[in-house]
């Protein structure tokens, strides 16, 4: 397994907001996490990486216990993490939020150069020293995507990469994921949107109320219909 | 014309250390968002060591090694603060941060005296930059060229480290967004204590810079601090071009000042720094902050009237106060009075603090005024005393309706270093305008007249005015506007959602405090039988500070314990040692770490904890989560 979760649970202050969650990632695979606003998907992504102080349960990385880990550790050891407001560095330019996200070559992942990623989003390439305060919400999307490239992870966790984007520029996101997933890193995906996921992923779960209720390939979850239309329909 | 030129030079050469330290100050607070009143007394440090390194080391060669390797040694000591003490702190509300590091300036005073002795000390001239140029019969020292040339390099420098280096990037990014950062692989510790000691790098050089020109003694600390504070309130807080601006602005402002108001040059600098304040209140190059991070918060319980039993037993509480004549000699009343006023003044910061969430470090200004109100009215005037004691707390009032018209335009550090600087510069004219008041001589000869002149008789109108004071601020908290002024503390852009004038209410919560603070300075004047330039200094703000700390920021009556607990501890502990200051700092420092909520609060908790609790979360990693 390249990434397990077990038993996570999590809490802002006196709030309870995930409960028992568990997840497991193969090596290579494209998961999604599925589920409506406010069901705990970006607190899972945020549990997993240690952004959530009060968070309890086993999250093992490549063999490795991770659970009592801080932010940095976990993310140098080539976990990766997308966030879903993308908090791109406004004053910085294009290049340096590149910069900030360099880490150094991994064995067991893709090897990302500026080159590469300018390749993967052609339109970064054309703005290399803008400030990334004077970007448009997709190519701040594209950036914060090639920002955490740059730290070469073998793992990436993508919060609501199509969220607010517009259809021309999803397309877009879509063919750099699969770009991503040829390349063979593993990717867990959260979403709204269950077309955009079935482009992508080959399994998904479905979380709801902070709780996991179901998890299946991409196949099973279109063939019941009752699921999506409980867990998911708006 | 040759005499301007070489005055503005002057300003130029003085503003080199003003820029060093204000540069340090800001690169600090970019990234770790404390405001180190620390820095001051890191500064200080650097002119010391360099003092005695420069005497030990011979030579041209030794001179420059001496100042290098001073201001390298203050930056490991930086270091060793920030691994210790800092890492602590960094998700502490702010008025615990500045607290903690004024806590370590107080420290340092001691410790420096007992290293380096209470004299001022001469330190070597600068090898190659003994002589002076003649400039159309007027005398420049090269030194002050050298200085001058000083600054823009090292701008230039700080300007490649942060524009052309993997680590400069490091830390504007993390200027902007600490979290994102660690999300991205960086280890924030390492980057937070490489970027502190920078900036005391920077602050120790700017100390070690000044021993060819200036005595080294132990007051250098709150000296430049308070000017370091004005530079960066005016150029921005995290800008260096700003702090460099500023700087230059400020020293020039001096220059010259002294030539126009040669008592009161201080003017010249605040009236820039309000014109400043009301056009750019973040700053000439600073960006206009998010909301800063409020102070309470730590707590759930919520605040409520008193209970009739509690009622019952604050009157039981003063009845035994008032008693105290039965049993006590004149000492004690004299020690009692000083108590009773300090309450007062205490619950004037407290309801400032607590209840508007307005930290101000320059409380100790209205005490001042009020005092000084007194001095006028009955020096002056020749008023009775029953008169200028309703009078003189207004000169306090009226002090709070000016500065607290500006400060309230700003919030969290911003107002805290504009209190500060306020105070200071009401602090100056004290001091300079000797033909008014007195300067360092104050006003003498002021003592109550015949009905409250004995000790008993004093300490009885002491106390009376005490309890009406806190009786009165209890009353306003549990007011519609002290409902008010808590939502502007708690949520300031939902408070106004609501229709709440949000500056108004806390220009007005301002304005009571200051008037409650003239108060307690009109019965001090009376107690002492004079005024001083000290009854507005820096000092006595930080003992208010630390009294409602002491007692609670958090809770509803925490100043008045934390008043009578500090002063009895103050006047025992000054006669015990001559280290109080050390003592006092570390207990500063201690309580910030240890026990943030102060002595009120932990009996709360005590009491609360005796309740049936909810079954606590299973944490997993501890740590109070980032407030942002």
């Amino acid at each position: 397994m390249k990434l397990s979760v077990h038993d996570l649970n999590s809490h802002y202050g006196p709030a309870h907001i995930l409960f028992d969650v568990a997840l497991e990632v193969g090596e290579g695979e494209v998961v999604a996490l599925l589920g409506r606003n406010g069901a705990g998907k970006s607190t899972t992504f945020r549990s997993i990486v240690g952004l959530v102080a009060q968070r309890s349960g086993r999250i093992v990385f490549e063999g490795k216990d991770v659970s009592d880990q801080p932010t940095h550790t976990i993310v140098s050891l080539g976990l990766g993490y997308v966030p879903e407001e993308r908090r791109i560095f406004t004053d910085l330019t294009v290049d340096e939020n590149l910069e900030v996200g360099r880490q150094p070559v991994r064995p067991n992942a893709p090897h990302w150069t500026r080159e590469k990623l300018f390749a993967l989003f052609p339109n970064l390439a054309e703005m290399r020293n803008r400030p990334g305060g004077r970007m448009s919400g997709g190519e701040q999307q594209m950036l914060t995507i090639a920002r955490t490239l740059m730290g070469n992870p073998s793992l990436v966790l993508l919060d609501e990469p199509s969220e607010g984007l517009s259809p021309k520029i999803v397309e877009q996101m879509v063919a750099a994921i699969l770009t991503m997933k040829q390349a063979g890193v593993s990717i867990v995906l959260s979403e709204q949107n269950l077309h955009f996921a079935r482009l992508i992923c080959d399994r998904a779960y479905i979380i709801e109320r902070g709780r996991i209720c179901y998890s299946g390939t991409m196949a099973e979850l279109d063939a019941r219909p009752d699921i999506r239309d409980t867990h998911l329909a708006l | 014309m040759a005499f301007y030129f070489v005055q503005f030079l002057t300003g130029l050469a003085s503003a080199a250390s003003l820029f060093l330290v204000a540069s340090g100050l800001s690169i600090i607070f970019g990234v770790t968002r404390i405001v180190n009143f620390a820095h001051g007394a890191f500064y200080m440090l650097g002119a010391y060591v360099a003092f005695t390194l420069t005497e030990r080391f011979s030579g041209a060669l030794g001179f420059w090694a001496g100042i290098v390797l001073a201001s390298l040694v203050v930056a490991v000591v930086g270091v060793l603060v920030e691994m210790v003490l800092l890492r602590r702190i960094y998700h502490a509300p702010e008025l615990f941060q500045l607290l903690a590091t004024f806590g370590l300036t107080l420290m340092v005073q001691d410790l420096v005296v007992m290293i380096w002795g209470p004299n001022d000390l001469l330190g070597r001239r600068a090898p190659g930059f003994k002589g002076a140029v003649e400039f159309f019969g007027q005398n420049i020292p090269t030194y002050d060229l050298f200085l001058i040339a000083l600054s823009p390099i090292v701008l230039g420098l700080l300007w490649l480290l942060f524009q052309r280096t993997r680590w400069g990037v490091l830390v504007r990014a993390a200027t902007q967004d600490r979290d994102m950062v660690a999300a991205l692989g960086v280890n924030q510790k390492w980057l937070f204590t490489s970027v502190f000691a920078l900036g005391v790098f920077l602050a120790a050089l700017g100390g070690a810079l000044q021993i060819p020109r200036d005595a080294v003694h132990h007051a250098l600390d709150l000296r430049i601090i308070v000017d370091v504070f004005v530079v960066v309130v005016i150029g921005g807080l995290g800008s260096i071009v700003g702090a460099f601006v500023a700087a230059v602005l400020v020293s020039e402002l001096n220059a010259f000042g002294i030539l126009i108001f040669p008592k009161i040059s201080i003017i010249l600098v605040f009236l820039v720094m309000a014109v400043v304040l009301i056009v750019r209140p973040w700053g000439l190059f600073g960006k206009p902050e998010a909301a800063a991070r409020r102070t309470p918060g730590l707590t759930v319980n919520p605040w409520r009237p008193l209970t009739s039993g509690e009622r019952l037993a604050a009157w039981a509480g003063l009845a035994v106060a008032a008693m105290l004549p039965l049993v006590g000699g004149n000492y004690a009343l004299t020690v009692g009075s000083e108590i009773a006023i300090f309450v007062i003044f205490a619950a004037s910061l407290h309801f400032l603090m607590s209840v508007g969430g307005l930290a101000s470090f320059g409380h100790a200004a209205y005490f001042g005024l009020g005092a000084y109100g007194i001095a006028f009215l009955a020096k002056m005037a020749g008023l009775p005393m029953i008169v200028c004691l309703l009078l003189g707390p207004l000169l306090g009032c009226l002090g709070a309706a000016i500065f607290g018209f500006f400060a309230v335009q700003l919030s969290g550090v911003y107002f805290a270093m504009l209190t500060l600087a306020f105070a200071q510069i009401v602090w100056s004219v004290a001091f300079q305008w000797v033909a008014v008041t007195g300067g360092d001589n104050g006003i003498l000869g002021l003592w109550p007249e015949k009905w409250a002149a004995g000790p008993a008789s004093f300490y009885w109108l002491s106390i009376g005015v005490a309890a009406l004071a806190v009786a009165a601020l209890r009353i306003i908290v549990f007011s519609p506007f002290g409902y008010a002024l808590r939502a502007t503390r708690d949520s300031l852009l939902r408070s106004e959602a609501i229709g709440i004038d949000a500056k108004r209410i806390q220009w007005t919560a301002f304005v009571i405090a200051g008037t409650v603070a003239g108060v307690a300075g009109a019965l001090f004047a009376y107690l002492k039988g004079s005024v001083f330039p000290d009854s507005l200094g820096i000092s006595l703000s930080v003992d208010a500070l630390v009294m409602v700390l002491l007692g609670g920021v958090e809770t509803v009556s925490g100043a008045v314990i934390g008043a009578i607990v500090y002063k009895m501890l103050s006047i025992w502990l000054v006669s015990q040692t001559d280290l109080s200051k050390l003592v006092l700092g570390g207990v500063i420092v201690l309580m910030v770490v240890a026990f943030p909520k102060g002595i009120v609060g932990m009996l709360e908790t005590i009491r609360n904890r005796r309740r049936p609790e909810l079954p606590k979360p299973a944490v997993l990693k501890s740590g109070i989560e980032s407030a942002e």
